[in-house]
């Protein structure tokens, strides 16, 4: 693992390398040499196994992280790649072309964080939503709780009780007054 | 279409005339010609595992083009996760895959360890490797024989939910819940196993080794059983890497991966057990191969009841759950599910509160872009036993 660290340090430009466990590591790229890094690690270093691709939201910094982790599974060694983007521009080169199931995690990503990863496949095909015309939801900036207030109907039986007052006026109702 | 020797299951389409392919080699499909047909098959049907739908083209009988949908299950669990505490959070991941709650139980509170250096006591890494050995096996005695009933082969599939009922039984006795269990919880477990659970459990499992040598005359020796899935539903081990395959999909196809090998986490380096593969790669095949993990699931249970101590601490110290906060960072823990490598990756900030969870689950790539193109040029007969081999779980995918 360190030899492939070393290695990767002398072609690219990585920070922040954290030593997770003995086998993973997490390192930080630039954002323009994340695709040819994660190339690197596949073709030449033996990472095959594409595990995943997701955001964070750093919403205080406007930026975004990507996570991808990748796994090589001849020599049992996992490495996480984090690249940071501008939240207000949210664009990414795409990596659908080393992996099939890239493209989901990317269309999944445009859904839902507004992340944009031109050039990928059915990537402005909703996924998991349909009709969805508010900000993309998985940004912290979306609140869940006010849209549910907003869009759907309160149904009876969803008041919230205090349960010490809900439980005395329940069980001693003259003692109320 | 054309036939062979005049046998229905042998046909094989005709496809020198249409559809024709575009350059990319996705096929052009003018349905105003009426020569496809495009049909859905879910959200509700029987024919498809859980709340997802597949949008096909058919000609004929055969698919010539496949899309999944989802969304019919979305409730946002990760979005939910990081407005709750780390310990309310628990509840939530649970049901991120119904039928195999205590995989999401175990990454959650592993992922919640590693950012918290916390050490889980002895006594608790046996019995949660218990708990996991228990969700596998309930899962297997309805996968198993279910896909038989893919194939209206009934039986087999109703004799094993019997028995799945059985270990719902000491899942109950164990953890009060059937479904969700919540046992596994951040810093250890939450109970010693119940006075006499031992042999009770062993009197179960003597049951599925019945149940296991039975099925071998009723499902695997079945001749429209193996008609139907006998080279149906193949995946090319090239597609391995490149789908992102795992588990028992991925080891009936040549490759040994297994999490508990690969990657030992609780007990399993204590346990002896082998990984099977095979090679043909076919629903048969997966079968096979799952079954197989059924008896090894059931002779680890017995390893782990003969080795686990009898006494011990439960739980690590932790913070006051209502006010832990944990430091800034992120972990990617993974565990080997009935379906293959089942991993969560989180991220904290300092707060009371996780900055991000997300799950990889194997149906994410299983049910979607591995779906889409093992069902091209399939027969519509063929989809629901072709999903059911690959184990898809949909609210992991939309999580």
């Amino acid at each position: 693992m360190k030899s492939i660290i070393n290695d990767i340090k002398t072609r690219f430009e990585i920070s922040d390398i954290v030593k997770q466990r003995d086998n993973f590591n997490f390192l930080t790229c630039k954002k323009e040499q994340t695709v040819s890094l994660i190339t690197h690690l596949k073709n030449i270093e033996g990472f095959s196994h594409f595990v995943l691709l997701t955001a964070v939201d750093w919403i205080e910094e406007g930026k975004f992280q990507l996570t991808y982790i990748l796994n090589n599974p001849d020599k049992k060694i996992d490495i996480g790649i984090r690249t940071f983007i501008e939240r207000e521009t949210a664009t990414m080169d795409s990596a659908h072309h080393l992996w099939e199931h890239v493209a989901t995690y990317q269309r999944e990503l445009k859904e839902m964080f507004g992340i944009d990863f031109p050039g990928s496949p059915r990537v402005d095909e909703s996924f998991i939503l349909e009709g969805w015309d508010d900000i993309p939801p998985y940004r912290r900036d979306f609140d869940t709780k006010k849209y549910s207030e907003e869009t759907f109907f309160p149904r009876e039986g969803r008041t919230t009780n205090d349960p010490t007052e809900y439980m005395k006026k329940k069980l001693y109702p003259d003692e109320e007054k | 279409m054309k036939k062979n020797n005049n046998n229905i299951f042998n046909w094989q389409a005709d496809r020198s005339k249409y559809p024709e392919l575009d350059k990319n080699g996705k096929p052009i499909v003018d349905l105003a010609s009426h020569k496809y047909t495009k049909i859905w098959q879910g959200p509700n049907h029987p024919g498809v595992t859980g709340n997802m739908s597949l949008e096909l083209t058919l000609s004929g009988d055969e698919i010539v083009d496949a899309k999944t949908h989802v969304g019919y299950l979305h409730r946002g669990f990760e979005k939910l996760m990081e407005r709750r505490i780390y310990f309310k959070g628990l509840a939530t991941s649970i049901r991120m895959c119904v039928p195999e709650a205590d995989s999401n139980e175990y990454v959650y509170s592993s992922c919640v360890e590693d950012l918290a250096n916390i050490e889980v006591p002895e006594m608790a890494l046996w019995l949660r490797t218990l708990a996991l050995e228990m969700a596998r096996l309930q899962v297997l005695l309805r996968t198993v024989p279910g896909q038989a009933s893919t194939l209206s082969l009934g039986l087999g599939g109703q004799w094993g939910m019997y028995i799945r009922d059985l270990i719902l039984d000491r899942f109950e006795e164990l953890t009060g819940g059937r479904v969700y269990h919540m046992f596994i919880i951040p810093g250890g477990v939450r109970g010693l196993l119940p006075d006499g659970f031992k042999k009770r459990m062993e009197e179960n499992l003597k049951e599925v080794d019945e149940f296991v040598e039975k099925i071998e005359d009723l499902i695997y020796s079945n001749s429209i059983f193996k008609k139907r899935t006998v080279g149906v539903g193949v995946i090319d081990p090239s597609w391995v890497s490149k789908y992102g395959i795992v588990g028992p999909n991925a080891r009936a196809a040549g490759f040994k991966r297994d999490v508990r090998k690969d990657y030992p986490y609780l007990k399993y380096n204590e346990l002896d057990f082998e990984v099977f593969t095979a090679t043909d790669s076919d629903i048969y095949t997966r079968n096979q191969i799952r079954k197989q993990d059924l008896i090894t699931t059931v002779d680890l249970i017995r390893q782990i009841l003969a080795k686990m101590p009898d006494k011990g601490e439960l739980r690590a110290k932790t913070p006051n759950v209502l006010h832990w906060e944990i430091e800034k960072g992120e972990t990617y823990q993974r565990s080997e599910s009935s379906r293959g490598e089942y991993g969560m990756y989180m991220v904290s900030d300092g707060s009371k509160y996780p900055r991000r969870i997300n799950l990889r689950g194997p149906s994410y790539t299983h049910a979607v872009s591995l779906l889409e193109k093992m069902l091209i040029n399939a027969n519509i007969a063929d989809v629901h036993s072709i999903m059911v081999s690959l184990q898809t779980c949909p609210p992991e995918i939309e999580r």
